[in-house]
């Protein structure tokens, strides 16, 4: 019996991943042939999807992009022989998976078994690792638990940066009787889909992650806010939940040590600012998704007013490997104060699309230019933005910058939530930044008040630049708006708005010039 | 005071699904989905038994119900697609789609096709940036559309 594995991943069922998983099995219920298709997560090498890997004695082998069309001619090809010496004439074969450049310079840590693995199958996620972390975890001390996470050095994905371990002990030290574990899964950045296929690929190691938060605070019962815009998340996570209830991972007894911990998935309304931690807590509570002031921070009046534990997808799924294998295993991953791994996530007009996790520290042009290889089209990169809609525009001139939150925060920007998307020389710098403001007052949740009116004026003014009425004093209004934004809004969507546009106007003020205007005549 | 009569249909179910979904932390939002599911809008009628179960006041949902990007106020199309507008998918010419597809059926976003057949919505990002530009028609994804991916689309759907 020859295993055959197609991703059910988003990413590669936009591209008809289903249609070929079909294809395959009715050509092989016609001729009989002795084999099984596994469905698993993306192994993130996105341009290739879909991605067919045929289980060989000597590892997997992929073939890829796969249509249905390529199904017969690759059987043809004798992709179940057992060994590739006939099949690696096919111009779709990649050679063993795991020599892909791509794949083979990554570190995974975090999102070792993705791809791998049948997502919902408890047994693969053990036998690859998984419940390793929580087994440890379930005979430690709640403060060694978070000694652990944070001698990692491990700092909130989502984008802030904050050291997870110092906001596990804010939330341990509280004696409040009820407290809860959220994870962050409103992943609306554009660029960004780390958590949509964690979620999809192991969604266990984010249940475990969670698990292990409870244990370490004192917190019994766990929420993962998952956007509406990813189906397919909420169903893998949906049933995962079940899967790891009935198995004793969750529920009254975890693992059956005798803590409680349970998890519910709630799904999201489609509103961007939910992202932010306060405003998901409040439409976790049924309200309109508004920002808090802060403090108090949610460690100490979270949701319902109790201490809360409020995580990225990514922070929690990073934590089973870390108490697996040790804080210091991943803490010696890195550069700086950026510790561990990071999933990068290329997007845009890249030619390798797809999800690289790696240590922190390549600079900005090793992962465009050559980890990406540059643009889809073959055009020159004009700019990448680095962490999503809210997230700086780079020029070539700053490729030197290394992957680590401080040098993208001393170069103008942030890391955010790892989303690199990718332009080539056709973009319109002024279009962007106008886009910007578009989208943060289409978003604002309407507290503060720069935010709420700013973005509208902001759209207005950058029209008046690309019309060319009074370039200079537009300019200078723009400024003047951006450093309102920045300082008078309570949280990222006001106040990192300015990035996007900012950067642009910084670094490719020819795109502000406008073209002549040519005056009707009298 | 509101005055006309609930249709019953309505009514019913409405009950029906506060009184499952009650019990939960924050129940409003599962509430209001499981709502929306049912009749693929959220009716007039439903908010004051909403704000009767839940003990708010009928502006509280209100407020919520407008807040939120997904909940409609009136049915959508037969089918709804939503086109990605973001960063990722305009590198690769989303822009370019979403004026074709507004051409094509010759209405904007946020409108439907004259015959009922099509609502076209935006969507700031599906996660399928990778496979850019994407879009979701009735709950399916679709990844790296051209010109021809997205008329293949709208026949599909008989547009």
């Amino acid at each position: 019996m020859t295993r055959i594995f197609i991703p059910r991943d988003a990413a590669a069922l936009a591209v008809g991943a289903d249609r070929v998983a079909a294809r395959l099995a009715q050509e092989a219920a016609a001729r009989g042939l002795d084999l099984t298709i596994v469905r698993t997560g993306s192994r993130g090498l996105h341009w290739l999807e879909p991605l067919v890997e045929v289980e060989t004695p000597s590892g997997r082998v992929a073939y890829g992009p796969v249509t249905p069309a390529d199904v017969v001619p690759l059987l043809g090809a004798g992709i179940l022989d057992g060994d590739t010496s006939e099949s690696d004439n096919h111009p779709l074969f990649l050679g063993p998976t795991e020599e892909i450049p791509f794949l083979k310079n990554q570190t995974r840590l975090t999102f070792a078994r993705c791809g791998v693995i049948d997502p919902l199958s408890l047994d693969d996620y053990r036998a690859h690792g998984g419940l390793a972390g929580l087994t440890k975890a379930v005979a430690m001390t709640p403060a060694a638990i978070v000694e652990a996470v944070t001698l990692s050095g491990l700092r909130g994905r989502g984008g802030a940066g904050f050291p997870t371990g110092i906001k596990w002990k804010t939330v341990l030290d509280c004696p409040d009787a009820r407290k809860y574990i959220v994870c962050n899964a409103d992943e609306g950045d554009s660029g960004t889909f780390a958590d949509r296929m964690i979620m999809e690929g192991d969604p266990f190691v984010v249940i475990e992650g969670m698990a292990i938060a409870g244990l370490a605070t004192g917190a019994t019962k766990g929420f993962v806010y998952i956007r509406s815009e990813y189906p397919h998340a909420i169903d893998t996570m949906t049933r995962a939940v079940g899967i790891a209830r009935r198995a004793g991972m969750l529920g009254t007894s975890v693992l059956g040590q005798g803590s409680s911990f349970d998890i519910e998935i709630r799904t999201g309304a489609g509103a961007y600012v939910c992202g932010e931690e306060t405003a998901l807590l409040n439409s976790l509570e049924g309200k309109r998704g508004v920002v808090r002031a802060k403090p108090p921070l949610p460690a100490h009046k979270g949701l319902f007013g109790q201490p809360t534990v409020i995580n990225n997808v990514i922070s929690l799924a990073s934590v089973p490997v870390i108490l697996d294998k040790g804080p210091e295993h991943y803490r010696d991953f890195g550069m700086g104060r950026s510790r561990g791994t990071i999933p990068i996530q290329i997007a845009g007009n890249a030619r390798h699309t797809g999800l690289y996790e790696v240590a922190f520290g390549l600079t900005l042009g090793e992962i465009v230019d050559t980890v990406a290889g540059g643009t889809a089209t073959g055009r020159p990169v004009k700019a990448v933005q680095v962490g999503g809609p809210l997230g700086a525009y780079f020029p070539r001139a700053l490729f030197d910058t290394p992957f680590d939150y401080e040098a993208f925060a001393a170069a103008g920007g942030l890391i955010g939530h790892a989303g690199i998307t990718v332009f080539d020389d056709t973009a319109d710098m002024l279009k962007q930044a106008r886009f910007a403001m578009e989208f943060c007052a289409v978003e604002s949740c309407g507290k503060c008040t720069p935010c709420r009116i700013g973005s509208t004026r902001g759209v207005e003014v950058v029209d008046r630049i690309g019309r060319g009425i009074e370039p200079e004093k537009n300019l200078a209004l723009l400024t003047d708006l951006c450093n309102t934004m920045k300082f008078g809004s309570l949280c990222a969507l006001g106040g990192f708005t300015p990035y996007p546009v900012m950067s642009a106007v910084t670094h490719f003020p020819d795109d502000f010039v406008a073209a002549p205007v040519v005056e009707a005549a009298e | 005071m509101d005055r006309h009569l609930v249709s019953s249909d309505i009514a019913t179910s409405v009950a029906e699904i506060i009184s499952d979904l009650k019990h939960l932390e924050g129940p409003l939002l599962p509430i209001l989905h499981a709502v929306q599911d049912t009749f693929g809008h959220i009716p007039n009628e439903a908010v004051p038994m909403i704000a009767l179960g839940l003990n708010l006041s009928r502006a509280e949902v209100h407020g919520v119900v407008t807040f939120y990007h997904d909940y409609r106020s009136h049915p959508a199309g037969r089918h709804v697609l939503k086109l990605c507008r973001a960063e990722a998918c305009q590198a690769m010419g989303g822009d370019r789609l979403g004026d074709r597809a507004k051409r094509r059926l010759g209405i904007d976003f946020h409108q439907t096709s004259a015959d009922g057949s099509v609502t076209l919505e935006p969507v700031f990002c599906l996660g399928l940036c990778s496979t850019a530009p994407a879009a979701m028609l009735d709950g399916a994804v679709h990844g790296r559309l051209d010109a021809h991916g997205l008329d293949t689309l709208l026949a599909e759907v008989g547009a």
